[in-house]
């Protein structure tokens, strides 16, 4: 379990790291916090000719908030936006997610941008920024790309950075007052890849909501902003209201099969995290689906 | 005890200092946690080569040609080896035993010849410079195989249909056993209630921290063999590899240096390691193999895989009358060398219904061969299945009559007072604490409580359960294990103490460590019984050149008999000792004692240190008067002989949580009492304990070798093979009822493998105790979500 030989780069900065990607192309892969690549690696399930390491560049690795906009470095390690105030405070969401990724070890090291760019469809974070209406921010030899983050994640491991392209930042929307959120995965074990998850934001006014957006996790190729939400949204939730919404879930799903769960239990379980972040988010513990033994 | 021992009335082993029966830190703990434990992968020696094996992908094929001519030619390519070539330096093996009746297997070769059996198999060594670039070059040796017809389901395995996967064996049984005690037929006929059910047992493994690792360096000048290697037995390992390289025993040397773990995984000798003691001969030259995660996965022994249809008979009264169990595992294609693959199931079937008065029991056992990795002993041995065998059906049967759990156990198991006695199956128990387990148990976990609060938070939709397992565990084995069978395994330990010039005690034992604390164990009873500090005494174990001839540690048997051992060898050495102090201060032996290093008179007066006495002895023997010779050193051997076994018992239980929406068990609480005689250091029992318990919760509820129907096992990873992490464990309390044997003089019996005896029984009957309210029951492991679900209706 040893890596194929590679060659490595350092790049101080991030013209350098475009110049190199740019250079080799397909060739080269980007070395950010390694959490996913090095095991690919040692299990020889990569062979890139070229790693090019992002780690020296520091402009990379910061979150900073102006005008309404909350933008994280690429860099950031999870254990950073953990204990971030800014993150606390203008994207709670991210803060609540971080916890669930992996164990301690794996977010001190992991970034923000390797997760994004690795784009496992049982990730935390691209749901996050799904729901989050986030921007990806891109550099490329042809400048920069600002991609939606509903069109960045395009299949498993599949986004729309093109060779020589780097993922340099991610813009979110600062948090408005009254906004609640919802984070919740089902796992086998504590820091594992999730079943099903989801990563919701909403606002709501009286007893009903303004706006839901649903993150869903592991529930399909990429992560999915649920239509469903169009079902609960500017009218008061009843339990016919939220079935109905379960059921149209469950139409824009494509869960796959693996060790842990089946695609039909992928579905009931994300069907059980939507009635849980509507109960949640709305303070509707009448909702609940009842359980009779 | 020997007149001299005495000291006040009291035993050497209860002195005011003893360290019997102590929480003391280990010995080897303070160099292990600054990082300079030594490893196998930590010796490097001058010419070594690294050991790469291509792997068959084939869950059985037939090798129909290797090309190496590109390997051979890479960037540090020392040698390419197949097994042909390899099989002109080893000879094969047959893992079979004259004690298993009409067992069977196939000759095994170190690398395979022809023929692949299961996907993982070696069917080529690359030998490097580095593992990396024997690595690089592995992916260039072309290998074509012509797939052949796959045997992978256990319940077809024995059909006429199915291919025969060693056609000399004329069929796939590998091992049949059967008992008939009592008069099971009647049994079940005057019985009220019948219980048939099928339990299922998931394949899994032991994931040890450390890999299986082996440097092999045979130095043709001295015509010698020095293997290091993590492995538990170390002279049964120096036995093999002289038989199968043709070599004398005393030409092979192996030492089992520091072991990250071993569980049982690392008590076998492996094909691999094997082939690269067989490629150190070949290449004269020191050659290392470390298996990787996807290796340990694909070829360290594989255990439980179990399908067994299991049959109660209980009457109104609680009394359990019969006991009946159809057992069909499947171990792989070949038994595994030089332990077997038939012992699992032969301590599955003698061990039903054991903490039981129940005379009536008939059993089967069916061992199949397959196509799938070996399977052989790892920690528990049987003990988890049999265990939740009996104990699953016994919780049945009290659900059938309504009965409370605790209750039917007491109506049902053996009296404190009635041993010795035998079981039906022919088991011999010296003294065995069911009850009062059982008492202290209840008492621990505040039982009623517990079910006030169970019926209270079902009301509110929450639903928890309590299980609970009692069990027998197999101790401290004599030569009945392996013996017997004509296996080169000793039953027996030997421990040699000596004094050195400066008063320290040397001691050599044939046990070894591997996490457990043998050097911790034998350094108490050794200091205890001298009468000087821990301090003051150096273990030596691991080394075939270095130690007395022995077992080694497996079975539960470190501290009942090279503990034994080391006790009897101290107490000689400590005779010699106040002879001599007697023959310096001019009195006799039985008017002094050793007192922390000092030797003292009867008035407790301190005479002389140690360090005196040896100088006298080894540097002015000439003061010392005629004809007297201090003997500072003493050796002793000891293996038990009364009782083929030391039984020991104890009683587990599980308070745990499940979500009946996500189908995820929460364990709250563990609770475990045992009896494992004479304490040597609580803190070691307790933290075997709890280690077992924790490996039985992962069988519970995470662990799985998941293999496709082509024998494909598809979770040869950490990510997708799960371990139980310290998040989803519950705290263990650990209690203990102490009925010493009474065949040693320490009275201990083994605790390695009483954690996960019952841990996987008692999380299962806890969970069919929460699901009581639906009507469910699951006989299965591992309790995973989807499972839980299923049963439940939800998906």
């Amino acid at each position: 379990m040893k890596a194929p030989a590679f060659n490595y780069a350092r790049a101080s900065s991030v013209q350098e790291a475009i110049d190199l990607l740019s250079h080799y192309g397909d060739r080269a892969k980007v070395l950010s916090g390694g959490q996913s690549l090095m095991p690919a690696l040692n299990l020889r399930l990569l062979a890139p000719e070229w790693l090019i390491d992002i780690g020296p560049i520091v402009d990379l690795r910061r979150i900073s908030v102006e005008s309404g906009l909350l933008t994280i470095g690429a860099s950031t390690r999870h254990a950073d936006l953990h204990r971030s105030p800014d993150i606390a405070a203008h994207a709670p969401l991210l803060k609540d997610a971080v916890a669930h990724v992996a164990h301690p070890a794996i977010r001190n090291r992991g970034t923000i941008g390797g997760s994004l760019a690795h784009a496992d469809p049982a990730s935390e974070l691209p749901a996050c920024m799904v729901a989050l209406d986030a921007t990806i921010v891109v550099l490329g030899p042809d400048g920069e790309r600002r991609i939606p983050a509903v069109d960045f994640f395009v299949g498993i491991y599949e986004t729309q950075l093109l060779p020589g392209e780097l993922l340099v930042a991610i813009e979110v929307p600062k948090r408005a007052a009254g906004v609640r959120h919802f984070f919740s995965e089902h796992v086998r074990r504590s820091g594992d890849y999730a079943m099903a998850g989801l990563a919701a934001e909403a606002e709501i006014d009286g007893d009903a909501f303004v706006r839901l957006r649903l993150g869903f996790f592991a529930v399909g190729e990429r992560p999915i902003l649920a239509t469903a939400a169009r079902h609960l949204i500017g009218r008061p939730v009843t339990e016919a209201v939220l079935a109905q919404a379960c059921a149209a879930l469950d139409d824009e799903l494509a869960p796959q099969d693996d060790h842990q769960a089946t695609a039909g239990m992928r579905r009931y379980l994300a069907r059980q995290l939507l009635v849980e972040c509507i109960v949640s988010l709305l303070g509707r513990s009448d909702l609940r689906t009842k359980v009779v033994a | 005890m020997t007149p001299g021992m005495q000291t006040a009335g009291l035993s050497p082993l209860d002195r005011p200092n003893s360290y019997i029966g102590k929480a003391v830190p280990r010995p080897n703990l303070e160099r292990l946690l600054e990082g300079r434990g030594q490893y196998v992968s930590d010796i490097t020696l001058p010419r070594m080569v690294h050991a790469v094996f291509v792997r068959s992908p084939h869950a059985h094929a037939r090798i129909v040609g290797i090309d190496v001519t590109e390997a051979k030619t890479m960037s540090g390519v020392i040698a390419v080896v197949t097994g042909a070539e390899l099989a002109k330096v080893i000879t094969p093996w047959v893992g079979v035993l004259s004690h298993l009746k009409g067992l069977k297997s196939a000759p095994q070769h170190a690398i395979a010849v022809d023929r692949a059996c299961w996907q993982g198999e070696a069917v080529a060594a690359v030998l490097a410079t580095s593992r990396a670039l024997a690595e690089d070059a592995a992916e260039h040796v072309v290998v074509e195989y012509e797939p052949l017809p796959v045997v992978t389901n256990v319940r077809t395995a024995l059909d006429p249909a199915t291919p025969i996967i060693h056609a000399e064996l004329g069929d796939n049984l590998a091992f049949e056993r059967k008992i008939d005690a009592g008069a099971v037929d009647d049994a079940f006929k005057r019985s009220d209630k019948i219980v048939d059910v099928e339990f299922i047992f998931g394949r899994h493994t032991g994931v040890t921290l450390e890999p299986r690792s082996i440097v092999a360096d045979w130095a043709p000048g001295d015509r010698r063999m020095t293997v290091y290697l993590g492995n538990q037995a170390p002279h049964m390992v120096q036995n093999i590899v002289a038989k199968h390289l043709d070599l004398e025993e005393a030409q092979v040397r192996v030492l089992c240096k520091d072991v990250g773990g071993s569980f049982g995984v690392k008590v076998h000798i492996y094909a691999d390691e094997m082939a690269t003691c067989a490629l150190s001969k070949l290449l004269r030259r020191p050659v290392k193999f470390v298996a990787d995660r996807v290796e340990s996965f694909n070829t360290d022994i594989h255990a439980r895989d179990h399908i067994c249809r299991g049959r109660i008979g209980v009457s109104h009264d609680g009394t359990i009358n019969v006991f009946e169990i159809d057992d069909l595992t499947g171990v792989g294609p070949y038994s595994m060398y030089p332990r077997t693959s038939a012992v699992e199931a032969n301590q599955v079937i003698i061990l039903i219904g054991g903490p039981y008065t129940t005379p009536n029991y008939r059993g089967r056992t069916r061992v199949v061969f397959q196509n799938k990795n070996v399977m052989s002993q790892y920690r528990g041995v049987g003990h988890p299945i049999a265990c939740s065998i009996t104990e699953g059906l016994v919780d049945l049967a009290a659900q059938a009559i309504g009965m409370d759990p605790v209750e039917i156990r007491r109506r049902n198991m053996v009296r404190d007072d009635a041993y010795p006695c035998d079981s039906p199956t022919g088991l011999k128990f010296e003294a065995l604490s069911h009850h009062a387990s059982l008492d202290k148990l209840v008492a621990m976990m505040r039982y009623d409580d517990l079910r006030a609060e169970q019926v209270k938070l079902r009301k509110q939709g929450i639903y928890r359960g309590i299980g609970i397992a009692s069990f027998i565990e197999v101790t401290n084995p004599g030569a009945a294990f392996y013996g017997v069978g004509g296996a080169r395994i000793s039953s027996q330990d030997g421990v040699a103490v000596r004094l050195d010039a400066a008063g320290t005690v040397i001691c050599q034992t044939s046990v070894t460590e591997q996490g457990q604390g043998s050097e911790s164990m034998t350094a108490q009873i050794v200091a205890s019984a001298i009468g000087v500090s821990m301090e003051k005494v150096r273990v030596i174990l691991g080394d075939t050149d270095n130690t007395p001839y022995g077992g080694g540690t497996w079975a539960s048997r470190g501290t009942g008999i090279a503990g034994e051992a080391a006790l009897q060898a101290a107490k000689v050495l400590r005779g010699n000792i106040l002879a001599t102090a007697a023959a310096i201060l001019q009195g006799k032996p039985d008017d002094f004692d050793i007192v922390d290093g000092m030797i003292v008179d009867a008035h407790g007066q301190q005479r002389i240190e140690l360090n005196e006495l040896t100088r006298i002895a080894y540097f002015r023997p000439d003061t010392l008067p005629p004809g007297f010779q201090p003997e500072l050193m003493a050796t002793r051997h000891y293996v038990p002989r009364q009782y083929p076994f030391a039984f020991t018992n104890g009683v587990q239980a599980s308070w745990l949580e499940v979500d009946v929406i996500t189908g995820k068990v929460k364990l709250l609480k563990h609770w475990v009492v045992e009896d494992c005689g004479t304490i040597i250091n609580p803190q070691l029992v307790d933290e075997q304990i709890r280690g077992g318990v924790v490996q039985g919760l992962g069988a519970a509820l995470f662990e799985h070798c998941i293999y496709d129907e082509t024998g494909q096992l598809t979770n040869a990873n950490m990510a997708d093979y799960l371990v139980p992490m310290a998040t989803e464990m519950p705290d263990i309390e650990v209690g203990h009822q102490i009925s010493p044997t009474l065949e040693s003089e320490l009275g201990a019996k083994g605790a390695g493998e009483a954690g996960a005896a019952g841990a996987a029984a008692c999380v299962s009957n806890a969970v069919n105790d929460a699901l009581s309210p639906f009507g469910v029951t699951i006989t299965e492991i591992p309790l995973t979500p989807r499972l839980i679900l299923t049963a439940l209706g939800r998906i």
